[in-house]
């Protein structure tokens, strides 16, 4: 891609120089990166997930109830989006339909914690590699050369934020907790809808932290991402990748679509998404080779940590035989909404689509998070006025004897798919398909690099002691 | 880089906040809900140069990040409090701001400096089988060398060398949810693995799903000042673990006089019927509620007893009476 070009004389040109990154820190999870340099660029990427805890096997068995529980402890950041795909799963297999209040009050337990969850991301998990922490551990020690091009009053903008975040972050799980019980892991979310009917002082003490959180959403995170793009503008110029998008709609309203929409974008098309054109591949994964190419409604998810040539204990999901990102780039290309004023201003453009190629980018990704957050951010005011106090909010429902479930929604970190089979009244099969599986897979049975693995390509790593712009993409996906 | 080794007294001095100011705000606000009983200002005067040479060391293995996330929600001291002038934190995956080879040498020449001193906190637990495969925590790289360390490593060799160790969430101190029924990647705690390796560096235990902050800042601090707290059977700080849910539970009348809750959702009554396990779990979430106080999980729904050591097998159907 054009502009895409190194600072600095490429160290070793010519050479390939490997570099490796374990653990590749600030983000939820164990990944490790392994790149090869050449002419100060990646040529070639390999991402390793390094851990594996076995949710499906634990899960099979228990009463189905129980899986909106035990998944959320599956990621402490986005607890709530795991009960929501949990709970989507187990409606459809219970065969409940919800009321219009259930609807709403899940919708802020979730629009809360995506807010909490994209604060968290930029300021707590990647500012770091843009913005130089106080002097003290955590904070250091940190790379050599770390290319943080801020002026001082600049950067010092950037720490009061880091701590400023900290508070609102704080406050988001406030309002979680008013309706969904406590956070991380929520109780409140169950099959048949929540268990906490909204009274009037609830919604208000909600609404009353949510007015500080937009504020800072507004004035804060999303003028100091748009900041960032003119010292680091040629970030904007890399780490494209596949530039394919999954989104499975997230944000159900009261007309029965979503507020985010749900639709695929492979090689420059869009489509409507079909869950049977989505398979999961093993060939380089830590996982039996019978149980390549399945569909997640017939997956099975057998470990071999000792396979010789597999490197990753994620799975390589693909849709339709292609690798395809997810996130909050994946949602705002497929949305495509009109951008923020502060947005609209800083790019000259109206929609995202309408910056084109720069959109798929390691800037373009928190691009896409901030102005997916000031979106949510304008949604759930609206649900907190749509919100009835002291209307039931759950149906109860038997458990059934038998009965299947699909459960599909975004995470914060992308596109989140549960299934469950229940047989004689118990899981029978329970498979998760989550945002970081699609992001941080290894290569597929074709030999396709996952979306991180192929958006490392092209990247400027003109110092491989101080491989800054890896972790800086790595990131950008928040994995 | 040549403040990399910097320790808590110079860090205050960066920061303008005393250690002294941030024990004695702690000490005020917590008063009432039984942290600020052991704190004594001249102990803690006393202690001043020994924290200096306290650092933490902070490893995750199978977990969420959920302990760590729930910690940033402490209160009174806030979490920006807690990383500038509390803890020397020198290495947390999810927080520090270095990575690969330049944090994993940070952490293991913390280690060997400040050997038998400084504190392990364990997230997560620690997956035995297929020769500790199931977790690769990271690698240092040395002559050309690449030197893998798995979390079975890591525990092994920082919890050895550590003055102490807390177990932090339910993973860590008794094996949680990845040790649960089904698991194949022998998930195992610490205070079983230290058993099985003659490993004998103190540990406290800090269960919940996951712990409340207070319950990880207030063993902290009293780590820090007084040393270990008391600890129940279960290694657990009588300090937050005494007492049983049921027995304090605002609840408790509604139960006496046979009220109980019709459904998930009604907001009166006992939830025993519903599945409530309050009766088996002791903790003081009753009192200390979550988020700033703003609720906790028998108000909206059900305790789930996730502070347990049987979490979550023996607590499980979780909706339905025991």
């Amino acid at each position: 891609m054009a502009g895409c070009k190194p600072k600095a004389a490429p160290v070793g040109a010519g050479k390939k120089v490997k570099v490796a990154i374990d653990p590749v820190t600030r983000i939820e999870g164990h990944l490790k990166a392994e790149v090869e340099v050449s002419g100060g660029k990646v040529v070639d990427a390999h991402v390793y997930g390094g851990m594996y805890r076995g949710f499906e096997q634990i899960l099979k068995g228990r009463d189905p109830r129980d899986a909106s529980q035990i998944t959320q402890r599956i990621c402490g950041v986005c607890p709530t989006a795991h009960a929501t795909a949990s709970v989507l799963a187990l409606d459809d297999a219970f065969n409940v339909k919800l009321t219009d209040n259930g609807r709403i009050a899940r919708n802020l337990i979730l629009g809360a914690n995506f807010i909490q969850s994209h604060i968290l991301h930029f300021y707590h998990l990647a500012a770091l590699d843009y913005v130089n922490g106080p002097d003290v551990a955590p904070f250091i020690p940190r790379y050599a050369k770390n290319d943080v091009r801020l002026d001082k009053a600049t950067n010092d903008v950037g720490v009061s934020q880091y701590l400023e975040a900290l508070e609102m972050r704080k406050i988001c799980h406030e309002m979680v907790a008013l309706l969904g019980g406590k956070m991380p892991h929520v109780q409140g979310m169950v099959v048949g809808g929540t268990t906490e009917i909204p009274t009037r002082q609830a919604l208000n003490a909600y609404a009353e932290r949510f007015k500080k959180v937009k504020k800072f959403v507004m004035e804060k995170y999303v003028p100091l991402v748009y900041l960032l793009a003119g010292p680091y503008g040629d970030l904007l110029k890399c780490g494209g990748g596949h530039k394919n998008c999954v989104a499975w709609g997230v944000f159900p309203e009261a007309d029965g679509s979503t507020l985010l929409k749900r639709g695929v974008y492979t090689d420059g098309k869009d489509y409507p998404v079909d869950p049977a054109l989505i398979k999961e591949y093993v060939k380089y994964s830590f996982f039996e080779d019978s149980t390549t190419g399945l569909n997640p409604t017939e997956g099975k998810t057998v470990p071999a940590p000792h396979k010789e040539g597999a490197y990753s204990f994620v799975k390589s999901p693909r849709y339709n035989g292609k690798p395809h990102e997810a996130g909050p780039l994946a949602r705002m290309w497929v949305t495509n909404p009109e951008l923020s004023k502060t947005g609209q201003d800083a790019l000259g453009v109206k929609k995202l689509r309408d910056i084109g190629d720069a959109a798929f980018s390691i800037l373009g990704r928190h691009v896409a998070r901030a102005e997916e957050c000031a979106m949510v951010t304008d949604a759930v005011e609206r649900w907190i006025s749509d919100a009835q106090p002291g209307k039931e909010t759950f149906v109860p429902v038997p458990v059934p004897d038998s009965g299947e479930g699909l459960g599909m929604t975004e995470a914060p970190r992308g596109a989140l798919l549960h299934y469950v089979n229940v047989k004689g009244g118990v899981i029978d099969n329970y498979q998760v398909t989550s945002a970081t599986i699609w992001n941080a897979n290894p290569r597929d049975d074709m030999g396709q690099r996952g979306p991180i693995e192929e958006a490392l390509i092209g990247v400027p790593v003109p110092d491989p002691e101080n491989p800054v712009n890896v972790g800086r993409l790595i990131r950008s996906f928040d994995p | 880089m040549k403040d990399e080794k910097m320790l808590p007294d110079e860090q205050q001095m960066k920061t303008g906040v005393s250690r002294r100011d941030f024990l004695k705000a702690f000490t005020g606000t917590a008063a009432g809900i039984g942290i600020s009983q052991m704190f004594n200002p001249a102990l803690v005067s006393a202690l001043q140069e020994e924290l200096k040479n306290h650092p933490v060391l902070w490893i995750q293995g199978q977990g969420c990040t959920g302990c760590s996330v729930s910690l940033l929600n402490s209160v009174e001291p806030t979490i920006a409090k807690v990383l500038l002038d509390v803890i020397s934190l020198q290495f947390h995956p999810t927080v520090m701001a270095s990575e690969g080879n330049t944090a994993m040498e940070n952490c293991y020449e913390i280690a060997m400096k400040y050997k038998g001193k400084f504190s392990l906190v364990v997230e997560g637990a620690i997956p035995t089988a297929a020769d500790g495969k199931y977790c690769i925590c990271g690698e240092m790289h040395r002559k050309g060398m690449t030197i893998e360390k798995t979390m079975v490593d890591m525990t092994k060799e920082l919890g050895s060398a550590a003055g102490s160790v807390i177990a932090v969430g339910t993973c860590a101190a008794y094996g949680g949810i990845p040790a649960a029924e089904g698991n194949v990647t022998g998930a195992t705690s610490v205070m079983d693995f230290f058993k099985q390796y003659g490993i004998k560096t103190p540990v406290i235990n800090l269960p919940g799903c996951p712990p409340h902050p207070d319950w990880i800042v207030g063993s902290v601090v009293h780590l820090l000042t007084k040393g270990i707290p008391e600890l129940d059977d279960a290694g657990r700080p009588n300090l937050f673990f005494g007492e049983n849910i049921h027995d304090n539970c605002p609840r408790v009348d509604a139960y006496d006089e046979g009220e109980m809750s019709a459904s998930l959702s009604d907001p009166k009554g006992c939830r025993m019927d519903l599945g409530c396990k309050g009766p088996d779990v002791y903790a003081d979430c009753y009192k200390r509620k979550w988020n700033s106080g703003m609720n906790w999980c028998v108000d909206n729904a059900v305790c789930i007893g996730c502070v347990e050591p049987g979490f979550p097998d023996g607590m499980s159907p979780f909706y339905e009476p025991m």
